[in-house]
């Protein structure tokens, strides 16, 4: 395994581990989303360094993909945000916990 | 007339049934007497196929008079068959002739009975043409279960009849008391019936036909025969009222009176004497079930006395009146004096027949009331009806000359001196004869002699029956009288046609018996059959003793409720007990009320309320409150917090992970 | 064999579904259409019956086989397979489900006010899950049939039920689905049986019936059905769900569910674990003649002490059914004809009986037998018809009950005799809380003023009475026309029965002769003409 790959995964580990701490702990909802984004970036970018490093294109495949279900839920994501905000007056994670039995 | 056509015995009440059953409100808005028109129509035609087919039997040579007539099959199954079909001899056709002709003159006489009742008459005749057709099939019926059809079904009319009045609850009461009294004892019929039927058909022979059984009786062992013919005689026991099943029947009494009169006396109860007459092969066999069968005929016979002296009510007189004269017929029976106990049967359906409808009267004219201590002086107002119950009377005491004195004359002969007789039974049958002279002159004395007690507003309506009532009534009398000279003893110059006419069904019976005679038992004495027809002076002798004992009871009655009316009354004061132990009938309901009947409902709550709703469905539910436990100390980590659930999936990604490099 | 080029099972199976499907596109917004969809679904389901009658026609009684038999692959990588026939023993119990239905919807007619649409299809689909696991021949097609059962049954409780209907139906769904899981467990290690004897593994009962399972593989397979029989039936400790589910349940339902799917129960014992396993069904004679025993004394009992009418009703049904397990595992053709004869005979007696208190509880909205009284004379027709319900269910002679107690009384006689003789106490008993509740309803004064004005039984209710009524005396006076056509089939039955027996016992014994093998070719042999003649033709 080459160096650049190592640094580049790497960079992968961080960010997806501040991704995970940022789910876990933050608060506001937009900002457990954003974080979101951000693991789902590492991932993508682990993807990329593997393709490259295989030397084949389904790791890119794969990369589009998982952007193209990112957007979805950001779309989706955001939109309940706005309505839960409407509805409650807040997005504070700890307020919601209607998943309950 | 062929014999084929039996059927139509049955079938003319069955079509009766139909007709008033499904249609019977309908007649009765367009046109009521058509309802009776009909119902005694259906009896009156069936009598007349009877006299027929009975005619046409007399007709054989005696040793040729049975004719099995197959039907069809009724329930056929592997080994199992049986088929309905009915079996014409001399048994069932002397029992038919007179349950029809009884029968129809208690229809005719119905009719003026139940006219202005306010209950829907033609619910009334179908229930009685139910009884009749019934009543037929079990004494045509040529098997065992066909004749247990019959059986049950004179049960459930009975038990219609008693609560034809339901509005009243005591009704409907007595009337349950009696279906489920005789399911008690059909419970122990049914048994019997089955045991036969298995264990003869372990030796190949699958029938309950009668005539099959019987002639292969032989295969089965003695105590077998024992204990089959004990069940029998304990279903007996609850159809023909004899200690321990009698209870019910003086209940029965709530019924409307001419249903007393057909039902519980004349014909119905007798059903339990017709069916051990029927079995008198297998219980030939057995000694000893012969023995049971005389001394609780004795005994009923003496205890339903006792009660009888006491009772107020008429027609309770002449329910343990009943009772006390089928256990004449069960020790007759149970002395091996099958022919004699059904010769009772015989002038019993008359006279006691006459006598319920006679109070059934007495009642009608008194508008209602059947208290006797206000009733009195009815002899004025009710000739016909006064005339004809002292003729019932007297036959039923056994005065000389009646048709009871024949055929009480009967048994009490064979008790003495049959080979299975018993000095001790002898004793307490004519003890019994005394007592119901004495109760039964009771009753005519407190009904018909003095001074009348009722209510002024009573005083006025009292009235003479309908013809249609009293019709009937003198037919009765006239065979209460007539009747018992068709079976007057050798003794004084008779014949004893009955006997003659039913020798060739007890035949096979008899033969065992004297085989039997010389056998252990525990109170018959080993007579041989010669040294049993001893001489007719004996007989003459004792006939007269008894008739002596008799007019002693009429003398105590005379004495007690004729001259000197108040002694009755200081007797029963300075007794105080013994009287209450007869006026409330030994407590013999109450006891069965505390041992049987109150335990086994006390059992039943126990059992829904403790074992089925606590234990067993407890343990069911508990089942479900485990899982139910379970589940909530997992919910708690169901938080709804989506970075719980986070977390705990970060960790289990981490264990999956640590789990896949290090440890595989 | 059969005769009739029709595919007539499918369509008894199908059309009752396709009938649901009609309905529902059906608009029944706001009740507007429901006299409609009322007169649809009684057309629907008398053509039903009628085409259920057919079967009588063509159904030919001299041969022990299934008829009408119809094969149609289904999952074949499984080898599951879609398998229906007919033989003697399902016969009438086809006939009496499409019987009751046409009853079902007429008793409903007024008590159903709400959802009236969705109540027909429910009990639409629920026919044909009946129908279906009368006739299924398949073990997996059996489950399936079995299990989709449930659902519409849980339904007519849950929806239209009385006040604890919740609680009941769920009672009832999951206590018979814990009972079937130990069948499916069973059913998939039969396949799994087969397979490793025979090298083709196979859920085809037919073909089933011929493995030689050993003896303790018997034993735990046929515990494992028991249990889902038992529970279904249900035989005394398992009952508990029947009373509640009978309670809560609208009057069709519990008419269903007493006349039809308790016989489910009774008949997966005769169809598939008694003739599976025979030599472990024996083992458990013992134990299900006690049980059967018990319940039927323990049933007439706490029956007795029941203040509420369909309890009481409910609780004579686990009398009633003790006496046809007793007759089933008498293994004599008197006692099986007799259990068979019985189910049918339960079936219109209690059919009967929920139907009328239903009648009552439609006018009174109480069931409580003391808010009753002298009913007799406000409602004399009503009267009449308890009458005779309550006969039958007493088993007076010449109605149905008696022929069939008797036939189980001899069956039972000449197998285990004192087992009998308590049997025939559950006859006394029976009286004595049949004529209790008569008592109390129907006769003394007429307490209360709303009694009073009661209307006696209509038109419509006259109607969904008088088949019943006739046919309790009919099935009493003739039982021949109804012994008659399970004959051939019981015997052959029987006859399987002993000689699997035999050889399973001489196996035991470690008779050299008499090994698997010849047992074997003993059993292929005599059904050979019944299988050949049938069993080709679907193939």
């Amino acid at each position: 395994m080459n160096d650049y790959q190592s640094v580049y995964l790497a960079l992968s580990v961080i960010l997806f581990s501040i991704g995970a701490l940022g789910v876990i702990l933050r608060k506001d909802a937009i900002v457990v989303f954003l974080c979101i984004e951000i693991m789902l970036g590492a991932v993508n970018l682990a993807f990329v360094v593997f393709s490259r490093a295989n030397q084949s294109a389904e790791g890119l495949f794969m990369v589009m993909c998982i952007m193209a279900v990112a957007g979805a839920e950001a779309a989706i994501g955001l939109a309940i945000f706005v309505l839960l905000y409407r509805k409650t007056g807040t997005i504070n994670i700890d307020k919601f916990n209607l998943l309950k039995w | 007339m062929k014999f084929d056509l039996v059927w139509l015995i049955p079938i003319f009440p069955l079509a009766g049934v139909l007709i008033n059953g499904l249609l019977g409100r309908r007649i009765e808005q367009k046109n009521k007497s058509l309802v009776h028109w009909i119902a005694c129509g259906a009896v009156g035609l069936s009598f007349v196929v009877t006299l027929g087919l009975f005619f046409k039997l007399l007709g054989l040579p005696a040793d040729k008079r049975l004719y099995d007539f197959a039907w069809f099959p009724w329930i056929s199954s592997g080994v199992f068959h049986v088929g309905v079909g009915y079996q014409i001899d001399p048994l069932s056709m002397f029992m038919c002739m007179f349950v029809t002709g009884v029968g129809f003159l208690i229809h005719v006489y119905s009719i003026g009975y139940m006219w202005h009742d306010e209950g829907s008459y033609s619910r009334y005749f179908t229930y009685l043409n139910l009884f009749m057709f019934s009543m037929i099939t079990l004494v045509l019926a040529d098997n065992f279960l066909l004749m247990f059809l019959g059986w049950e079904g004179v049960g459930l009319c009975s038990y219609l009849l008693i609560s034809y009045w339901f509005s009243d609850l005591a009704n409907a009461v007595a009337g349950k008391k009696a279906f489920v009294t005789n399911r008690v004892g059909d419970f122990f019929f049914a048994v019997g019936i089955l045991l036969l039927l298995v264990h003869l058909g372990a030796h190949g022979i699958w029938s309950l036909n009668f005539s099959v059984v019987f002639a292969h009786a032989n295969l089965l062992s003695p105590h077998l025969v024992t204990i089959i013919c004990l069940l029998f005689f304990l279903g007996c026991t609850a159809k023909s009222a004899q200690i321990p099943l009698y209870i019910w029947l003086p209940d029965a009494m709530a019924g409307p009176t001419p249903v007393s009169a057909l039902i519980h006396a004349a014909t119905m109860v007798t059903a339990g004497v017709y069916f051990i007459a029927r079995c008198n092969v297998l219980y030939s066999m057995s000694p000893f079930a012969m023995e049971v069968v005389a001394t609780v005929g004795a005994l009923s016979a003496l205890l339903a006395a006792s009660i009888a002296v006491t009772q107020n009510d008429i027609k309770k007189v002449l329910a343990y009146s009943t009772v006390s004269q089928l256990g004449y017929m069960f020790l007759g029976l149970g002395v091996g004096a099958f022919a004699a106990g059904l010769f009772h049967v015989l002038t019993h359906a008359f006279f006691k027949a006459l006598l319920f409808m006679g109070a059934g009267c007495v009642i009608h004219g008194m508008g209602g009331e059947q208290d006797m201590r206000n009733m009195g002086g009815l002899r004025k107002r009710m000739p016909v009806t006064f005339y004809t119950m002292m003729i019932a009377t007297l036959a039923v005491i056994g005065f000389p000359g009646f048709a009871g004195f024949f055929s009480k004359d009967g048994i009490l002969w064979e008790t003495f001196s049959g080979a299975h007789g018993s000095y001790i039974l002898w004793l307490i049958a004519v003890l019994t004869a005394a007592m119901t002279a004495f109760y039964m002159f009771r009753l005519i004395f407190m009904t018909f002699f003095n001074e009348c007690r009722a209510s002024e507003e009573v005083q006025k309506h009292i009235h003479e029956a309908p013809k249609t009532m009293t019709v009937p009534l003198m037919v009765l009398a006239a065979l209460s009288i007539f009747g018992g000279y068709i079976g007057v003893p050798e003794s004084l110059g008779g014949s004893n046609l009955v006997e003659r006419f039913l020798r060739p069904v007890f035949g096979l019976g008899k033969d065992k018996l004297l085989q039997s005679a010389g056998g252990p038992g525990l109170i018959h004495r080993a007579v041989s059959e010669t040294a049993a027809h001893q001489s007719f002076s004996t007989e003459i002798q004792l006939m007269f003793l008894t008739a002596m004992m008799v007019l002693a009871g009429i003398f105590a009655a005379y004495m007690l409720y004729m001259k000197k009316r108040s002694v009755p009354e200081t007797l029963a004061a300075n007794n105080p007990s013994f009287y209450r132990l007869l006026l409330n009938k030994w407590y013999v309901d109450e006891l069965y009320e505390k041992v049987f009947i109150n335990p086994l409902r006390s059992i039943s709550f126990f059992l829904w309320k403790g074992i089925d709703v606590v234990v067993i469905d407890g343990m069911v539910n508990s089942t479900a409150a485990f899982f139910m436990k379970c589940g909530s100390a997992w919910k708690a980590s169901q938080s709804g917090y989506v970075q719980r659930y986070a977390v705990s999936f970060l960790v289990g990604v981490f264990v999956l992970i640590a789990y896949y490099m290090y440890v595989r | 064999m059969n005769h009739l080029s029709f595919p007539i099972l499918s369509t008894l199976i199908f059309f009752p579904l396709l009938c649901a499907i009609l309905l529902m596109f059906i608009r029944s917004e706001g009740g507007k259409n429901d006299e409609l969809l009322r007169k649809i679904a009684l057309v629907a389901s008398v053509v039903e019956f009628l085409i259920s009658l057919v079967l009588l026609k063509y159904f030919n009684d001299s041969t022990p086989g299934m008829q009408f038999v119809e094969f149609a692959p289904w999952v074949r990588s499984l080898s599951i397979n879609y398998f229906v026939g007919l033989d003697g023993i399902s016969l009438w119990l086809v006939i009496m489900t499409a019987f009751f239905v046409p009853l079902c919807v007429l008793c409903s007619w007024t008590y159903i006010k709400e959802k009236t649409k969705y109540f027909l299809i429910s009990i639409f689909i629920l026919e044909s899950a009946m129908i279906g696991a009368f006739v299924s021949l398949d073990l997996i097609l059996f489950y399936v049939f079995w299990e989709v059962m449930l659902i519409p049954m849980f339904l007519l409780i849950g929806v239209w039920g009385g006040e604890r209907r919740i609680y009941s139906a769920v009672k009832f769904f999951l206590y018979t689905a814990a009972g079937s899981i130990f069948m499916l467990v069973a059913i998939i290690y039969l396949y799994y049986f087969s397979y490793k004897t025979t090298g083709a593994g196979t859920f085809n009962l037919l073909d089933l019936y011929k493995l030689n399972i050993p003896i303790t593989t018997q034993l735990w397979l046929c515990a494992a059905f028991t249990v889902a029989f038992a529970i279904k039936v249900p035989i005394f400790p398992l009952h508990t769900w029947l009373p509640d589910a009978h309670v809560e349940a609208p009057t069709a339902g519990s008419v269903i569910l007493a006349a039809i799917l308790l016989k489910m129960g009774t008949y997966g014992f005769l169809r598939f674990s008694m003739p599976l396993f025979p030599y472990a069904s024996h083992e458990f004679i013992p134990v299900i003649a006690f049980l059967a025993i018990a319940g039927i004394i323990y049933g007439a009992l706490v029956a007795w002490a029941q203040p509420d009418m369909k309890k009481l009703v409910a609780y004579s049904s686990v009398s009633h059914l003790g006496f046809v397990m007793l007759g089933l595992f008498a293994f004599n053709i008197e006692g099986i004809e007799g259990g068979i004869y019985q189910m049918l005979n339960h079936g219109l007696n209690t059919g009967a009986l929920f139907l009328l208190v239903g009648m009552i509880y439609e006018r009174r909205h109480t069931r409580m037998m003391d808010d009753f009284g002298g009913l007799a004379k406000v409602m004399p027709v009503f009267a009449i018809f308890l009458m005779i319900a309550t006969l039958g269910s007493v088993a007076v002679p010449g109605t149905n009950s008696f022929v069939g107690e008797i036939m189980i009384l001899v069956g039972a006689f000449r197998a285990y005799p004192v087992c009998g003789v308590f049997a025939v106490s559950g006859m006394v008993l029976g009286a004595v809380y049949m004529l209790w509740m008569y008592q109390k309803v129907m006769f003394g004064p007429v307490t209360s003023e709303v009694n009073r004005k009661l209307p006696d039984l209509n038109k419509r209710e006259i109607a969904t009475m008088l088949p019943i009524a006739v046919l309790v005396f009919v099935m009493g006076i003739f039982p021949g026309m109804f012994l008659h056509k399970m004959d051939s089939s019981v015997k052959y039955f029987i006859n399987q029965y002993q000689q699997k027996y035999e050889m399973y016992e001489a196996e035991k014994s470690g008779n050299p002769v008499a090994t698997h093998l010849k047992g074997f070719k003993i059993a292929v042999d005599s059904d050979a003409a019944f299988h050949n003649g049938v069993y080709s033709r679907g193939r």
